[in-house]
């Protein structure tokens, strides 16, 4: 088990360095110069000179990538152009709020999820099967940011059950798990959890069918073992892949929130990727994106470790 | 004496064989979806959706630019404006139905640019393997390590507003996933008796992968890539709708749903209609691709 994640994690290094590089070559990429948000336009050449080497614009990419790496290994991003405050400390504030949404979600997501899949597996081609499906595939196809407005207009607007935006009292940005904040997040975690909840509805439900069509099952229950010890066996077989796809999935809601929190208003790191995009905050931009994306990296190394913990074949493989 | 029934049964056989000729794998493939109702219906309401798209200034609609400051936000089933008007007083029909334009435009061209990037690039990695495969695929896994939502706004959000890098982020986001597809159907064709027989009789490297490869591959990476259409018709609209896609006032199902966020108190169904299309051609995408599925399935 040791010498497995011990491969895994040699392997992840070098995806790291390319999610690095990628996020700084995402700055090259922008038109114009990505000095314009803090230079005023009457600026002198030698101001903007001045600046360009302050930031380390004026040396050869290599050579910015590399200072770039050792900075952010440090824990250094860069300070944020329009606020001037540090990048990391801004996107990990923000990215709390991001983890509360996305765990929430999570919560509704994946328990509607395997409870839905399980029973269309087990009632296959029935019409509880054919209800369940549909309910994954409206999650799977809804466009979430519309779900979120339809879902405001019903609670907030029409029957004022629910705030609208915001995520918290007075517009707060700090969280506390109390009833005055915890009704901000109903809506938007609902929102959230569309998408999740179709995709392991349908991978518990082509889990389930396969399972129980198998011969092994037919075994059980010919050696009379009862319905619970099936479904128990069921779930042991099934728990691998799906704990693989839910831990994808909630990549996907932390990094993907963007479009949620930009009609919610709630204060995460899409929110705060949204105003550095709009802003041309560039180092904002960039640490955002990385910070997400390590995220999301070191969340796939957990699954696969926690999968091959679970099921002993695929440290063999 | 007795063997006298037995060849005459043998005969019949052979003579009741040719009766009913064998049908190809796409006439069956074809046959079984027509007989899918749900694959059916929804192949209709795009194909409706589709056409009045194409056909939206031919339909005798309002001009879907003109507003007026004196009908603003006018409700559903008002004379005149059967769904109503927007912010800015235009008739939302004309604007939903020229919507369609622009929103299936850069919703599915992104898939069709990324189907044929992605299935040069993993029928190449698939058939040649080694080195490049490696190359390749290990370039890919780069862009694994992101959410696609956060990729595709990355790339967007760098490149700056605008319909072309829209297109552009999105298509970026769907060639790794279609890419890998790709590749795992071709290296498992690549070995296979027919493709050795190719090579026997002369074949070139890309005779092989255009004849003898392409044809038993490009069924299943084209019904994942008919899957990846309703992702990207809610992304790309998404893009429009954080005002990184599509610019006002061109009509498109996204952008709409954004500037209507406003009218949410005034006249709130109104307001939610683009994203009601958004979902209808997604779910009909995603419905019509699982029915594929199934029917190239045939073994079941």
């Amino acid at each position: 088990m040791l010498a497995y994640i011990a491969r895994r994690i040699v392997y992840v290094v070098p995806i790291v360095i390319s999610v690095a590089l990628v996020c700084f070559l995402l700055v090259h990429i922008t038109p114009g110069d990505p000095l314009v948000a803090v230079l005023p336009a009457d600026a002198s050449q030698e101001l903007a000179a001045q600046l360009r080497s302050a930031y380390g614009f004026d040396r050869k990419l290599p050579v910015q990538f590399g200072l770039w790496l050792m900075r952010a290994l440090h824990g250094d991003l860069g300070n944020s152009i329009a606020t001037g405050r540090p990048v990391l400390a801004e996107v990990m504030r923000a990215v709390s709020n991001t983890v509360t949404l996305a765990i929430a979600a999570a919560i509704i997501g994946f328990t509607m999820g395997i409870l839905l899949g399980l029973i269309a597996g087990y009632f296959r081609e029935t019409w509880i099967d054919k209800l369940a499906t549909s309910f994954a595939i409206a999650g799977v196809s809804v466009p979430h940011y519309w779900l979120g407005m339809v879902l405001v207009i019903i609670f907030s607007v029409q029957l004022n059950w629910l705030p609208a935006v915001g995520a918290g009292p007075g517009g707060s940005a700090t969280w506390a798990w109390d009833w005055a904040h915890l009704q901000y997040l109903v809506l938007p975690a609902i929102t959230t959890s569309v998408i999740p909840m179709g995709i392991v509805t349908r991978t518990v439900r082509a889990l389930t069918g396969d399972i129980l069509s198998q011969d092994f099952v037919e075994a059980l229950r010919a050696k009379g073992l009862h319905e619970r010890g099936v479904f128990r066996h069921v779930i042991k077989n099934a728990a691998p892949t799906a704990l693989a796809v839910m831990g994808l999935q909630l990549g996907y809601m932390l990094g993907g929130s963007i479009l949620i929190e930009t009609v919610f208003s709630w204060p995460g790191s899409g929110f705060l990727l949204n105003s550095a995009i709009f802003q041309r905050d560039l180092p904002l931009l960039q640490g955002t994106i990385l910070i997400l994306a390590l995220f999301f990296v070191f969340l796939n190394l957990m699954v696969d470790i926690a999968q091959a913990a679970i099921d002993p074949r695929i440290k063999r493989g | 004496m007795s063997e006298l029934p037995l060849s005459a049964t043998a005969d019949a056989a052979l003579q009741a064989a040719p009766a009913t000729k064998a049908r190809g794998y796409w006439a069956t493939v074809g046959r079984r979806i027509r007989r899918d109702k749900v694959s059916m219906a929804c192949a209709l309401v795009l194909l409706l959706i589709f056409l009045s798209a194409i056909l939206a200034p031919w339909l005798g609609l309002e001009d879907p630019y003109k507003g007026s400051m004196i009908r603003r936000l006018r409700h559903i089933g008002t004379v005149g404006y059967p769904l109503g008007t927007d912010e800015l007083g235009r008739d939302m029909l004309a604007r939903l139905i020229y919507g369609g334009r622009l929103s299936l435009v850069i919703g599915i061209l992104p898939v069709i640019l990324a189907f044929c990037i992605g299935t040069s690039l993993g029928l190449v990695a698939g058939y040649v393997g080694g080195k490049l495969n490696t190359a390749i695929m290990r370039t890919i896994d780069v862009f694994y390590a992101f959410p696609s939502v956060l990729l595709a706004i990355a790339i967007s959000g760098a490149l700056g507003a605008g319909i072309l890098n829209s297109i552009v982020s999105l298509t970026v986001v769907f060639v790794p996933q279609i890419t890998r597809v790709a590749e795992s159907v071709t290296t498992g064709v690549r070995n296979m008796d027919f493709v050795e027989a190719a090579r026997a009789s002369g074949a070139g490297p890309i005779t092989i992968m255009r004849v003898h490869i392409l044809g038993n591959v490009l069924g299943a990476i084209f019904v994942y890539a008919t899957s990846l259409i309703s992702v990207s018709m809610i992304l790309a609209a998404g893009l429009s709708f954080l005002g990184l896609g599509t610019k006002p006032p061109e009509p498109e199902w996204g952008l709409m749903l954004n500037t209507l966020r406003t009218a949410i108190y005034v006249n709130p169904w109104v307001a939610a209609l683009p994203g009601a299309m958004i979902f209808a051609v997604s779910i009909c995408f995603n419905l019509l691709s699982d029915g594929l599925r199934s029917a190239m399935d045939i073994r079941n």
